[in-house]
Order: C-alpha cells, then structure tokens, then sequence
C-alpha cells in the first residue's frame, strides 16, 4: 500500500493533454501515480481473484493508464485503461506498477 | 453457499430431438454492452424472469422471431416444420460478463449455460456476442473465449451510433474477416440493423461459420485457461501470456477494423484505446466533474437520495392508500355477496386480506426499482458506490451496499431486493441480514402511537419535541446496531477479506424508457408473485390462530359479530383495519366478546403462554398478544391492540380511547399495564425485531436459504430481546418504572 495519500489533485480538472509529463521516470506504483499522468503498466504484482479480474480487463502490461481523480474520502481511484473507466482502492492498485510518459 | 450448489449437468441431455426443437440463441456479452437494451428489442414482451436452479442468478429467457418482416424463406434448420411455418427462437440473456473464468456466480452460470451444462437450460445452437462498438478491446476479450466454443457465433455491435457519433469508424467487413464470424452492427433506440441480425443468425443455422483455430492460442492454452487462482507460478505464468497473446491479438484486430488514420497512432500498445477516449467521453468527463466531485458529488448524492427517500415515503402513499381501500371494499363486497360462516371469513379475511397485505407494497417497490432502474441504466449506480465505498468500507462491505440500505428505511422488501446489484454472495447476504435494522416506514405507527400515548406534548430544553427526539433515537439505534452486526458478521460467519473493488465507470447514458418499465414492471410482478405465496400462507394461519378455537359461550349472534370485529380489525394487516364498524348494532356487546374471544383463541392462550417470558421487558400477555400478531406485520400491532382493550377496531394510531384505555390499563396485581418505560422497551423492540413475515419471505428467496433466514430472525429477536431487557430493567433500576 502507498504511503503517498495525499496526493494534491490540482491537475484533476486540467485537461489530459496539459498533464505533465515525467522524463525517465522510475517505476511506480499505479497508486501512487500522480492525476492526469499517463503512464504504462509494467506488472501486476499480486495473484488473487482482483489481479486475475483487473488482467482479463485489460490491465496488462503494456497497456496505457492513467489516474483521473479520487473519490471524496481519497479512495477509491478512478483509472482510464484502454478506452475505459474503471473504480478501484488503492490498495488493489498498489499491486500495479507502472512507468510514467 | 446457495451460489456455488450449481452443478454442470450430469448427461449431455441436448443431443437428441435437436432438430425438433426451436433454435436457442444466447446473448453474452460485458457488463454495460447494451444486451439487455438488445434483448428487449428482440423479444419485445415475450419474455420471462426466473432463477437458475439453486442460484439467485436471474435468468431471463424470451422469445425472438427469427423472420425478417419482408422475407418468407425458412432457415432449414428445423426439417419438421413446415416451410410457412415461422421459425421462434428462443433467447436467453446471460448475465453480463467479463469473462468466462467463473470468478462470480454469473459467470459461473454463463459458462455452464454457454457449454450446455447447466440443468434445465438447453445448450445454445446460436451465440450472439454483443459487443460495445465504443469499446472494442475489453468486449473482444470475451469474444475470444466465446469463440472457443466452436459454436456458431454471430457478433453484434451495439452503440453503433455513439461510435459514429465519436467519428469512430469500425470497418465491420474487416472486423467480420477477421474474427472469422459475422458482425453485425446495430442501433436499437431505432431497430436499426435487427433484421440483419436475424438473417445472420438464421444463416449461422444452417451454415455455421466456425472458427477452429485462434491465432492467439498457445499449445498449452486450454488447460490454462481454467487454471485455479492459487495456481503455481508455471501455471499462472502460462494462463497470464495466454491473456496477453489475446489482448496483444485484440489490439492487432482492432487497429486494422478501426479507421486509425484519423488518429496519431504512434504510442504502439494501447494507443488505440487512447485516441478512442480522447475525443469519446467529454460528456461523461464533463458530467463526472460534478458528479464524482469530492464536494459536490456528495452533495448530488444526498440529494438524490432524499429524493428516493421521500417518493417512497410521501408519493407512494395515495396509491398504498388506493390499494387498501378497494382490497377492503372488495372485502366487504365479497362478505356482503357470500352468506355468513368459516369460508367467508377465511376468503375475506385470509385471503384477501392477505393479498391486500402484499399488494400495499406495490407502489413503494415499483417506485424504488423505478429509480434504481433509471440510476443503473443511466450509469449513476456505479458513481454512487464510487462516492460511498469509503463509508461502506468500515464496515466491511461494498459501496454498493449503500443505496439497498438506505431504501430499507422506506420499507426492507425493496431493499433486500436492491441487493441484487452486490455480486459478491457473502456482502450481499450481510447486507441482507442487516437492511431489516432499518427502521421502515411500517414502524412509524407504533412509534407514533407511544409517542401520542406517553410523550405528547412532552418538550426537551424548551423547544425540541421530546417526540421527535424519540423517533430519531429509534432511527439511530437501528443505524448502530446494524453497523455492530455487519462489523461482527463480517469478522465471523460470512468472514472474508472486504470485498474487493473493480468496477467499471460506464458512460452515461440516456436510458431507454421502454427498458426501465419493463425493469419495474418484472420486479413488481416477481414481487407479487413470490411474496404473495408466502404471505398468503402466513396470513392464513394467523387467521386461525385469532379465530379458533371459537369461545364457546358466545351467541350464534354475538360470535358472527366477533369473527366480524376480528377480521375487520385485520389481525393479518393493520392497513386494512380502519374499516369503520361504528354503524353496528351492539357495538359494545361486540368489544366485550372480541376481547373473550381473543383471549380464548389460540393467539390470546399463546400470548398468556408467553407472558412469562416477556415479563421481564414489561410487556404483559396482551401486548404479547400485539407482538405474535406484528410478526406478520408491525403496523398490526396497533389494530390488535385495540382489540385486545376493546375500543373497537377502527382504531387509529392516534386515537384517543386507545390511548386512555393504555393508561387504565391494570395487570393483575393491579399495577399499570403500561408505563412510559414500558413504550420505550417496546418501540426498541420494534426497532431490533424482525416482525415482518414479508421481509422473512424476500429474505428466503433473496438468500435462497433458510438457515440464512432463520439466523436473521433470530439473531434480531435475541438483540430486540437483549436490548429490550437492557432499557426495561436498567430504567427500572434508574427509577423510571
């Protein structure tokens, strides 16, 4: 699980196209991921039921996500992943890493 | 668990008689793919809603005509009917999916049904794969499973429209050729594209077009595919590059059927998905901005909700009135009709009272499954558990637990029904054990006559109604102890990790009018359907327990206008009770021998029986009376009561004389049968009971258990007992009897 709660959310309502984008960056975890940052998936760390359900929907590596915003009391986070909205706790998305820009 | 009884089915029973038979057609496909949209265009009202075997799986089977409107010719499939003959198809409607490796009960039974296993479902001869134009990716990841049934498929894509709308161009010609099976595009706001869908299933009848080899396939692919979730490492290695050789082959389709020259496509992997995105969703990124906003978002919520909250309270109540008063007319025509004597009594009295029972909650349900169909299909449902997962989290439940729970207020029935939308079997059972806590809308008249009887007029520091102040009480310890039980069953009996969260956001839609009726309207006759036999049981039995043994003292005179007070005061439903009696000739005489009579009856020896029990919470044998009587429902308590004191049965939960008799009311020491204490003990126990045998009967079907059901009773039976003791001897010491 990320330390990393408090993620200031300024860049929620930016448009995706001004997201910043971070050079050579290492790998992090999807939870951790700054909003509106584009970033692809590099693993998925876990073997439960969420990590076989998240896989067969397109969470693979390879594929691009990004975080868009949080709910109200900070999780869950709302992902976009191959053309798609998907809800999820940071604690099932601290099992995904990725790799900004 | 009831959801994991169901079994593939021992013989391959479909063989035989194939050709005697009418074509099944299945639709499979995603969650949100427009397949319920598709099934109702297909088999417009011919349909109908049942169970899968064992689960609580809805299934849904209708029937389609498989002639186009314009075209006469016969598919050949079926060479026993004749060429004029039309040929119907039967369709079933899987439940939505993502993929076929049986993580949920739905998929479980989607794959049992696809592979002919299931019992009872006969296997398909005809799969339509419904796929959402404006999400390629995803939905074909299922299609490739689907395809590996080698079973005729005809792949049709919904939100066409939308597609064209985003200037997404699907080439489905390309798509077709690819995938190797036909694809059909569709709109069915406008029927567009239906007739060619029946043309290509018709055609997949009589010349399948089976694929038998899958690019994406490794050597190894079938035995992975299945492979168990605590596989070892060799194994789910092989099952996760078997998923990724599809997605990379999905990717692949998807950029040659796709127009991608109006995109940048430059970013390889999952950069079509992007640009699909980017210039798809504005509206739902607009709309969400508001909606799933950490401020607003709640403040659209509460909102929301007080408006569902008081539509049932407030609008439901003229046709619940409606309902009420022509079953009691009804009842009085068929009295007035029929000639004195046990078989009257017990159709009017019994039977439609008890019908009348079940139906007072029509207007309520169909209101709630009204807005949770709008909620649902417009793809709010999945924002509000979005908003409210964090909430439910502390307790251990799923954010979707939120809406059925708070419809239980209004009324449990509904809600236990709206759990419908939980997945996981073990958060929809907690949930289910715990919406009855709520306290509905049918407590309020016991609430409201000890408030009128014991706390009127009663002020605290000066301004705030000590009535008021009651009720909230009540709402809030209902509040609490559900959240004590939910908290404890999730840490015992249905203990599992808190239900993970992966839940697709689905773009908003407009929903269809037509789909949202016939929602409310299969929910509504389910409703009737399935409470109705057990209600109608149940309503029977108290009917006899009230009426028999007959007192044997009583006038052929005086007992006709016993039994007449009995069912008038409706034991079986308070709502029907205020069925005037006051133009009867003596009136009094009735009251007395009423009284006589219950006390003779069964119900009355069992609440002497029971006396001693429930002594220790202040209640004597005649509010124990009330209490056996309210388990059937509780607004009942307040007729029964006015028999038991004998004021005549158009008692209302303000009247007056009930009030006074309550507060000369005596034991037999002489001691006043009521105190406030005594009100108080008993509005908790109406908050932590389950006195509601429609809610046992919902609770039965919904869990598909009776252990299920029986522990919900009584675990709320021992915490109304708990608690009840607790404020009545814990007053007492503190000096308030």
């Amino acid at each position: 699980m990320c330390n990393n709660l408090l993620i200031s959310d300024t860049s929620v309502d930016n448009a995706p196209t001004n997201a910043p984008h971070v050079r050579q960056s290492p790998t992090t975890q999807l939870c951790c991921l700054p909003f509106g940052v584009q970033a692809r998936i590099t693993g998925i760390d876990s073997r439960d039921a969420v990590a076989r359900r998240l896989m067969e929907m397109g969470v693979l590596p390879g594929a691009m996500v990004r975080v868009i915003k949080a709910a109200p009391f900070g999780c869950p986070l709302e992902i976009e992943v191959r053309g798609y909205r998907l809800a999820m706790r940071r604690a099932e998305a601290a099992h995904v890493s990725v790799v900004a820009g | 668990m009831s959801t994991s009884t169901l079994t593939p089915h021992a013989a391959t029973p479909h063989t035989a008689h194939r050709s005697n038979r009418n074509p099944v057609v299945m639709l499979a496909g995603n969650p949100n793919a427009g397949k319920t949209s598709l099934f109702n265009a297909l088999t417009g009202l011919r349909q109908k809603v049942a169970n899968y075997p064992g689960v609580t799986v809805e299934r849904v089977e209708g029937q389609w005509m498989l002639h186009a409107s314009d075209n006469g010719d016969a598919s050949g499939f079926d060479s026993s009917q004749s060429l004029s003959q039309s040929l119907m198809a039967r369709v079933i409607d899987l439940p939505g999916l993502y993929s076929l490796d049986a993580l949920s009960p739905d998929e479980q039974i989607a794959r049992c049904c696809l592979a002919g296993e299931a019992a009872g479902v006969p296997a398909p001869d005809v799969i339509i794969a419904v796929v959402d134009a404006t999400n390629l990716e995803r939905n074909l990841y299922l299609v490739t499973q689907l395809l590996e049934y080698r079973k005729p498929i005809v792949v049709t894509l919904t939100m066409f429209d939308t597609a064209t709308r985003r200037k997404l161009k699907i080439d489905t010609a390309q798509l077709a050729a690819r995938l190797g099976v036909p694809v059909v595009p569709v709109i069915v706001s406008t029927q567009h594209g239906l007739d060619e869908l029946r043309a290509a299933v018709r055609q997949e009848l009589v010349a399948p077009s089976v694929v038998e080899s899958f690019s994406w396939q490794m050597d190894d692919a079938d035995k992975v595919t299945n492979a168990t979730l605590n596989a070892d490492d060799a194994t789910w290695n092989a099952w996760q590059s078997s998923l990724e050789a599809r997605y990379r082959w999905i990717e692949d389709v998807v950029a040659d059927a796709t127009d991608s020259t109006t995109e940048s496509n430059h970013n390889g992997r999952g950069s079509t998905a992007h640009s699909e995105i980017n210039n798809a969703d504005d509206l739902t990124t607009r709309i969400d901005r508001w909606v799933t906003h950490k401020v607003f978002g709640l403040l659209i919520f509460v909102g929301l909700m007080l408006l569902v909250f008081q539509s049932i309270f407030a609008w439901a109540s003229l046709p619940m009135d409606l309902i009420d008063n022509g079953f009691g007319a009804l009842g009085a025509g068929i009295r007035a009709a029929l000639p004195e004597g046990l078989f009257t009594d017990l159709l009017v009295d019994g039977i439609i009272a008890g019908v009348g029972g079940v139906l007072v909650f029509l207007p309520q349900i169909c209101l709630l499954f009204l807005f949770i169909a709008l909620l649902e299909d417009t793809g709010y449902m999945a924002r509000a558990a979005f908003l409210m997962d964090r909430l439910m989290r502390g307790v251990g439940l799923h954010g979707k637990a939120f809406v059925p729970l708070l419809s239980s207020f209004a009324c449990a029935i509904p809600g236990i029904m709206a759990t419908r939308t939980i997945e996981n079997p073990r958060d929809r059972i907690a949930t289910i054990m715990i919406a009855p806590l709520m306290s509905c809308s049918a407590r309020l008249p016991v609430y409201t006559l000890m408030i009128a009887a014991f706390f009127a007029d009663r002020r605290v520091f000066g301004f705030l109604s000590l009535g008021a102040l009651i009720i909230l009480v009540m709402y809030a310890l209902g509040i609490v102890a559900a959240i004590v039980v939910a908290t404890l069953l999730k840490r015992t009996l249905l203990r599992a990790p808190t239900p993970p969260l992966v839940m697709e956001l689905p773009p908003y839609r407009v929903p269809q009018l037509r789909v949202v009726a016939h929602t409310v309207m299969s929910r509504a006759w389910m409703f009737i359907r399935r409470a109705g036999t057990v209600i109608l049981a149940i309503s029977i039995l108290l009917w006899g327990l009230v009426t028999f043994p007959r007192t044997a003292q009583l006038t052929g005179e005086q007992q006709s206008a016993v039994t007449q007070s009995v069912r008038e005061t409706g034991l079986e439903n308070g709502a029907t009770a205020a069925v005037d009696v006051a133009g009867n000739d003596g009136a009094e005489a009735n009251t007395q021998s009423q009284g006589a009579q219950l006390r003779g009856s069964f119900a009355g020896r069992f609440g002497q029986f029971i006396e001693p029990a429930i002594a220790p919470l202040g209640f004597d044998w005649r509010i124990g009376i009330g209490l056996i009587s309210s388990f059937a429902a509780r607004e009942v308590f307040v007729s029964t009561m006015s028999i038991v004191y004998n004021v005549g049965s158009d008692a209302t939960e303000e009247d007056t004389s009930l009030i006074s008799a309550f507060t000369d009311a005596r034991r037999d020491d002489g001691s006043p049968a009521w105190t406030p204490l005594v009100a108080v003990s008993l509005m908790v126990f109406f908050v932590l009971a389950c006195q509601c045998m429609s809610t046992v009967a919902i609770a039965r079907r919904e869990t598909n258990s009776w252990a299920w059901t029986l522990f919900m009773v009584a675990y709320m039976l021992v915490l109304a007992y708990a608690a009840s003791f607790v404020t009545y001897q814990g007053g007492r010491l503190l000096g308030f009897a």
